[in-house]
């Protein structure tokens, strides 16, 4: 059976993840793998819930809806709450406890920073806390090289955003760095 | 028009005035297809309609932007302008639908898409494309309904609704694509039947795959296969505007070349006038029908997916199929034989294929995004077989079902 590797990105409207669903799975066809990036949201363009599902595989992906993660990446206390249940046994947490303040369940490999926070003191403002978060993402799983991620960034967003972009990019990278060691 | 026009005996040109809506510039456009880059690219299902219909020659579009079909207009309104097209967001959908029908009967080749509430407005105009033989395609990228229901979340209300939503009695060409992909290739077949076919087309897309994102590379122009109404050849005072000598399709002038046509909602006579003589009614009636049954072979695509050995058939189309597959790979793990019959085109309704399924597996699982639609259809094909081997699997809760619900009903059953 195909082995699919299941990312969900979850939070509320207007934190940026459905662009950062794209941007992960541009990354992936940049590296010519299968993808598929499906989204569910509410009516609102900000608040409300919003989730974005990315699976990358070799082989033909069926069902594009992620539905046991390999990864989940929760922004808000709502998102975490509910989906944690699907997480994978050895799948992997990431949660930005600028928001999330307790979890349900306890996750064996969960990886908590405050990403807003950081993104609000280094880069002076919450707005790229999407990419920063998902550059940890990429840089703690390896399931796209960084450079991938990083010319897909720059095919998504508009050229005079690519540079605060990068650094948001940068900061994630390190700080995923820093947090293995 | 005045009589001696009509009497000529060569089709006059058209005046330059009234061929505004043909596609001007024939090198522009195709400067434009072949600078696009054909690459493997992250496509949205929306986006691929948007430029299958460009690919099929669609050079007119006028709608009301709805989620979740709103990209197909954003995209369209863009592009159109600079191939010579004409792109016109209207006051609302019924407007929408009679717009893209007049333009058809100027020579066009018109689309425009919307979402179930907009696809109701549209009903009474997709009834009269089709009473007057208009080709056009409705892309409907289905949300929850009834009425307003739940804009970004996805169902599968509208199968029968595509069929009969109009009154009266109304043969139906649709269309259901279940990846990216396939929502450009059925985008481009949509507007190729209903161009053979002089009718309107409908296209079901899956809020979710209207939505989704996937890797697709889009073929070079010079393997998209075109088809264009046929013109008629006769000179204007022999040309009848319904034609049954030529295998129920007929040719088709345009508003302004020189032929004299009249089109009415009205059961009318050969040359679209109105008519109340019963033969003539009964005529026209049979022409629409016999058009899309003389032709199920051309009309009706399906997959068959690992069903050679299969006891345990599913019978469904879109998103739910995709779940289906991904079922179907679980349970072969298992040892389970179980496989897929999925239409592509699901009106007119692939009966051959459904009986044959019918004889040769015991259990047939019908999972669908709503309250029980496609499950009739089989239903009135399970005349020697009974009905307990006919199972259900419907969820309308703005979720979609999952490869695992429909594991769990393979189980249950084998």
């Amino acid at each position: 059976m195909a082995k699919n590797y299941e990312i969900r990105l979850s939070g509320s409207g207007g934190q940026g993840l459905i662009l950062a669903g794209i941007i992960l799975a541009r990354a992936a066809v940049i590296e010519k793998r299968r993808v598929t990036q499906t989204q569910s949201y509410g009516p609102e363009s900000r608040g409300g819930y919003s989730r974005a599902d990315v699976i990358i595989s070799d082989e033909e992906i069926y069902f594009p809806e992620a539905t046991n993660f390999d990864c989940l990446l929760a922004l808000t206390q709502e998102a975490c709450d509910v989906y944690l249940y699907d997480l994978r046994e050895s799948g992997i947490l990431i949660i930005d406890t600028t928001f999330v303040k307790n979890l349900a369940l306890a996750a064996e490999n969960t990886y908590e920073l405050p990403f807003t926070d950081i993104a609000q003191e280094k880069l002076g403002s919450p707005i790229t806390t999407n990419i920063m978060s998902l550059a940890f993402l990429v840089q703690l799983t390896g399931i796209v090289k960084p450079g991938s991620l990083k010319q897909s960034i720059a095919e998504s967003v508009k050229p005079a955003f690519i540079d605060v972009n990068y650094k948001a990019m940068e900061l994630g990278f390190e700080l995923a760095k820093k947090y293995k060691k | 028009m005045p009589k001696k026009e009509i009497n000529s005996k060569a089709a006059p040109k058209p005046k330059k005035d009234q061929t505004t809506l043909a596609v001007k510039p024939e090198s522009k456009l195709e400067e434009i297809q072949s600078s696009r880059e054909r690459k493997n690219v992250l496509m949205q299902g929306n986006e691929a309609v948007a430029y299958g219909a460009l690919d099929a020659g669609v050079n007119f579009f006028a709608g009301y932007p709805i989620t979740p079909s709103t990209e197909v207009a954003e995209i369209l309104a863009n592009e159109l302008p600079k191939r010579g097209g004409v792109f016109i967001q209207m006051e609302d959908e019924i407007a929408s639908i009679c717009a893209i029908t007049g333009a058809s009967l100027a020579g066009a080749k018109a689309l425009t898409a919307t979402s179930g509430p907009g696809f109701s407005l549209m009903q009474e105009g997709i009834g009269f494309a089709k009473i007057t033989e208009t080709p056009c395609v409705v892309v409907n990228v289905q949300r929850m309904g009834p009425s307003t229901g739940m804009p970004t979340s996805p169902a599968q209300g509208d199968i029968m609704q595509a069929k009969w939503g109009s009154h009266g009695d109304s043969p139906a060409i649709v269309l259901y694509p279940a990846s990216v992909k396939e929502s450009y290739e059925l985008t481009i077949r949509a507007v190729n039947l209903s161009e053979k076919y002089r009718t309107c087309v409908i296209l079901l897309l899956d809020e979710v795959i209207g939505h989704m994102r996937e890797a697709v590379r889009l073929p070079d122009m010079a393997n998209v296969r075109v088809i264009n109404r046929i013109k008629p050849t006769v000179p204007p005072n022999w040309y009848k505007h319904y034609d049954e000598n030529q295998k129920y399709l007929s040719p088709l002038a345009s508003y302004g070349e020189g032929y004299r046509f009249h089109v009415t909602g009205l059961t009318h006579d050969s040359h679209g006038f109105p008519t109340n003589k019963s033969g003539e009614a009964g005529d026209m009636m049979e022409r629409l029908r016999k058009k899309i049954s003389y032709n199920m072979r051309d009309l009706v695509q399906i997959e068959s997916y690992q069903m050679e050995d299969a006891k345990i058939a599913i019978f469904t189309a879109g998103i739910t199929a995709r779940a289906a597959k991904a079922a179907i790979a679980m349970a072969r793990h298992e040892g389970i034989k179980v496989g897929l019959l999925r239409p592509l085109t699901i009106w007119p309704f692939p009966d051959d294929a459904v009986r044959k399924m019918l004889r040769n597996v015991e259990t047939v699982i019908v999972p669908e995004l709503n309250q029980g639609q496609l499950i009739h259809e089989i239903q009135r094909l399970t005349k020697d077989k009974s009905e307990s081997n006919l199972i259900p699997l419907q969820r309308v809760n703005g979720q979609l079902i999952t490869p695992n619900d429909i594991l769990r009903k393979i189980k249950e059953v084998s």
